[in-house]
């Protein structure tokens, strides 16, 4: 009997797959968030095996801030490519000059929040009521105490203290007209189970997760990489350090972090090491000890 | 006390890939020092980063406590940490050189008897804390018998705040009777008591020189240890199928796989298979797992299998083999745990969902409610509110397949969901029928203990 046993890696990858299935069974229009970071590319190569030999059944979406990294937007147009996989990009651009909200002021204006805002116009366009997401528990405190199944009300608001309890691998996807679901299978991955993936896996992953050169401004203890959309303050000035990725969001929110690992290998013995969260290279976390439970309250991923 | 250090060598590939997976659940009342217990085998494992650790500082700092309040860890939402008490459950994750852990993290409160439930339905393991000082209490006896109940087969009985009994064995000695005594009356295989001080680390990840009469491992050690291989059902084969897998394409242009995720037992290309409720015969051609095609598949495994003729089978159907089958019935008696505000309609109709079927059902009888905290059947007050646990009859729409819920968690087990609301209002646990000659009766006592 003991033969039967999965390892840790195996049994989350099962268990993301029974997940995903599910989606697939359980919703008429669901939508996979990709944004081509790390989890959101593990997300899909689970999503892949759940499927295979067939494609995808559902699209790919990605809300684009017109503040990524190059590096990544052009990871997600090639991979949906190479998956042969349908891709919907909406922009929070158009959402600003349609007056659905309006731009940050200030010499870090980031647009992470308005992202909420054309989320939910692409989920009410396309009709979406289920979107995949790559977040996970043990990325923020918030988070900590999300559901696989995680139930929206018509205005796409999250409300922690009245959750459906989710017991044994029940998943309860039923909702009323306009609601809809954000569904997270990669619940109970950490941070070095998705890097062990993807390197069991040998996925290919945006280059700037890996140890390159870059013009960088240190705010707040946050690496914030050279862009038009950043104000100088007196003070600060660029210089070029040695740096990577260790999560991929909005450039004018997310740090890097000093590093030369230029391996996977070398990564996963940098994040085995780690003495910071990831999210704490997140500007976007530090705007207040709730910030992401607020933001996720508003209808965010 | 030394930290626990996990040095980066030991994530090499081969180590970090060969690691199996503990998922354990914390009960205790409010005041035994759960969330210390927590945060304390989360700071010495070393998965409390730096940036986590300074806002604890800061915010022990600001609350003007002395020592560092790692319950503060535990409390993810700004109503908890505002009014101190936690509200949901939370899951934790942590790693050791030998096991990757997850932690259902749940309140302790009694109106919040269904997060326990919830943390524990996927739980291996429990820990259950009791204050050294205090003894078995009602709340222990609870939280107890929602172990037993929901079936976990390890359980770790930690007497906390020993240092406040000055490491004291006869008093030790005297709770290990007394829980020994009430827990013979639960179905709980595996129970192993450790003195520990929370606070103080002792015998949490190393064993402390103030129990020198204690003779058994620390709580991390024992949590490394603690054999889960025989925890699923490897006996009986069960496959519920979740959907259909069919390209399409010139490539693969006869596929038809069965996706789902194996419930028990075991499955092999070219094994007699039987699909219910139907019963239509059919052969293994071949099983695709995530890694390829596959010479076994056991739970909990998510495949999909292809058959050497066509047969008609969908989403809610079954596999199981000629010989080893589960009860076909639509009618079912189990324990129902209640999550609602809204009493349970001892004569309502509800949405059932069993493995990946979903069916309308009656509810026509409830049979008693069980007292928590005495273990009493109460056969005059029938009324199942938020909380409550009781017995009840099911009748479905269209035919389940079952086992009871003690032979196998997930084809034992179902949700109720509110018609109108579409919330998830209660848990049940099959308890009957079963292939064996026991009466309902019988089966319930070797559940619950009742």
């Amino acid at each position: 009997m003991s033969s039967y046993n999965l390892t840790h890696l195996a049994q989350l990858e099962h268990e993301a797959i029974f997940v995903l299935r599910e989606v697939a069974a359980q919703f008429e229009r669901p939508a996979l968030l990709f944004s081509g970071g790390k989890d959101s590319i593990v997300m899909a190569r689970l999503a892949q095996k759940a499927f295979a030999p067939a494609k995808l059944p559902f699209p790919l979406v990605h809300v684009d801030t017109g503040h990524n990294f190059s590096e990544a937007i052009e990871y997600r147009d090639w991979f949906a490519e190479d998956v042969g996989a349908r891709l919907i990009v909406r922009y929070v651009a158009d959402s600003i000059k349609a007056g659905r909200c309006q731009e940050e002021k200030g010499p870090n204006p980031s647009r992470n929040g308005l992202q909420t805002v054309t989320l939910l116009d692409t989920i009410e366009e396309f009709k979406f009521d289920a979107c995949l997401g790559g977040a996970r528990r043990d990325e923020e405190k918030a988070r900590a105490k999300e559901r696989f199944f995680s139930h929206r009300d018509e205005f796409g608001q999250w409300d922690p203290k009245n959750q459906r309890p989710e017991l044994w691998n029940l998943f309860n996807g039923r909702k009323n007209q306009g609601e809809h679901f954000r569904v997270f299978p990669l619940s109970n991955w950490t941070e070095m189970d998705v890097w062990q993936y993807i390197a069991r896996e040998k996925l290919k992953i945006p280059s700037i997760y890996f140890s390159h050169q870059r013009r960088i401004v240190n705010r707040n203890g946050v690496l914030l990489a050279e862009s038009p959309y950043i104000t100088l303050l007196d003070g600060e000035r660029y210089e070029e350090r040695t740096v990577r990725y260790r999560t991929v969001g909005d450039s004018t929110c997310t740090g890097a972090v000093e590093s030369p690992a230029s391996t996977m290998a070398e990564i996963i013995q940098e994040v085995a090491s780690a003495r910071v969260t990831e999210r704490g290279t997140r500007a976007d976390d530090k705007r207040s000890e709730s910030a992401m439970e607020d933001r996720k309250k508003a209808g965010y991923f | 006390m030394t930290a626990y250090t996990a040095s980066p060598s030991e994530h090499t590939d081969e180590h970090y890939l060969a690691m199996d997976l503990l998922r354990f659940t914390t009960a205790g009342s409010v005041d035994d020092g759960k969330s210390t217990l927590i945060g304390r085998l989360l700071y010495d494992s070393k998965a409390i980063f730096e940036d986590t650790l300074e806002n604890l500082e800061r915010v022990t700092e600001q609350r003007g406590e002395e020592t560092l309040n790692l319950a503060l860890l535990t409390d993810g939402l700004r109503a908890e940490r505002e009014q101190g008490i936690t509200i949901d459950v939370a899951y934790r994750y942590f790693a050791t050189p030998k096991r990757k852990f997850i932690i259902a993290d749940t309140p302790g409160h009694i109106q919040y008897t269904r997060n326990m439930v919830t943390g524990a339905s996927t739980a291996n393991l429990a820990i259950i804390l009791i204050d050294a000082r205090k003894g078995v209490i009602e709340q222990t006896c609870r939280h107890s018998f929602i172990a037993s109940l929901i079936g976990i087969p390890h359980v770790v009985v930690a007497v906390n705040k020993m240092d406040l009994v000055d490491f004291s064995e006869a008093r030790f000695q005297e709770i290990v009777a007394q829980y020994s005594e009430f827990a013979s009356r639960l179905n709980i295989p595996d129970i192993k008591f450790i003195p520990i001080s929370a606070l103080h680390g002792d015998n949490v990840v190393e064993n402390s020189a103030r129990t020198p009469w204690y003779k058994g491992g620390s709580l991390l050690y024992t949590l490394e240890t603690v054999y889960i291989g025989s925890d699923l059902n490897h006996i009986d084969p069960r496959f519920s199928i979740q959907t259909v897998i069919r390209p399409n394409n010139d490539a693969h242009h006869d596929f038809r796989g069965f996706a789902g995720r194996v419930a028990g037992g075991v499955f092999k290309p070219g094994d007699d298979i039987i699909s219910l409720p139907s019963g239509l015969p059919a052969v293994i051609k071949s099983i695709h797992g995530p890694e390829g095609e596959l010479a076994e598949a056991f739970a909990p495994m998510s495949v999909a299998i292809t058959l050497d003729r066509e047969i008609d089978s969908s989403r809610g159907d079954l596999f199981a083999k000629p010989h080893n089958q589960p009860a076909v019935t639509q009618d079912v008696e189990a324990m129902v745990c209640w999550f609602a505000p809204a009493k349970l309609n001892p004569s309502g109709k509800y949405i059932l969902r069993h493995a990946t079927r979903e069916t309308k059902c009656a509810i026509k009888a409830v049979r008693y409610k069980v007292n928590i905290n005495t273990l009493h059947k109460n056969t005059e007050d029938l009324t199942i509110g938020m909380n409550d646990i009781g017995r009840i009859h099911v009748r479905t729409a269209v035919p389940l397949m079952i086992d009871p819920y003690k032979r196998n968690r997930t084809t034992g087990s179902f949700i109720l969901i509110d018609e109108f609301t579409n919330e998830t209002v209660g848990a049940g646990m099959i308890l009957w029928p079963d292939g064996s000659e026991r009466s309902p009766a019988e089966q319930f006592a070797d559940m619950g203990g009742l």
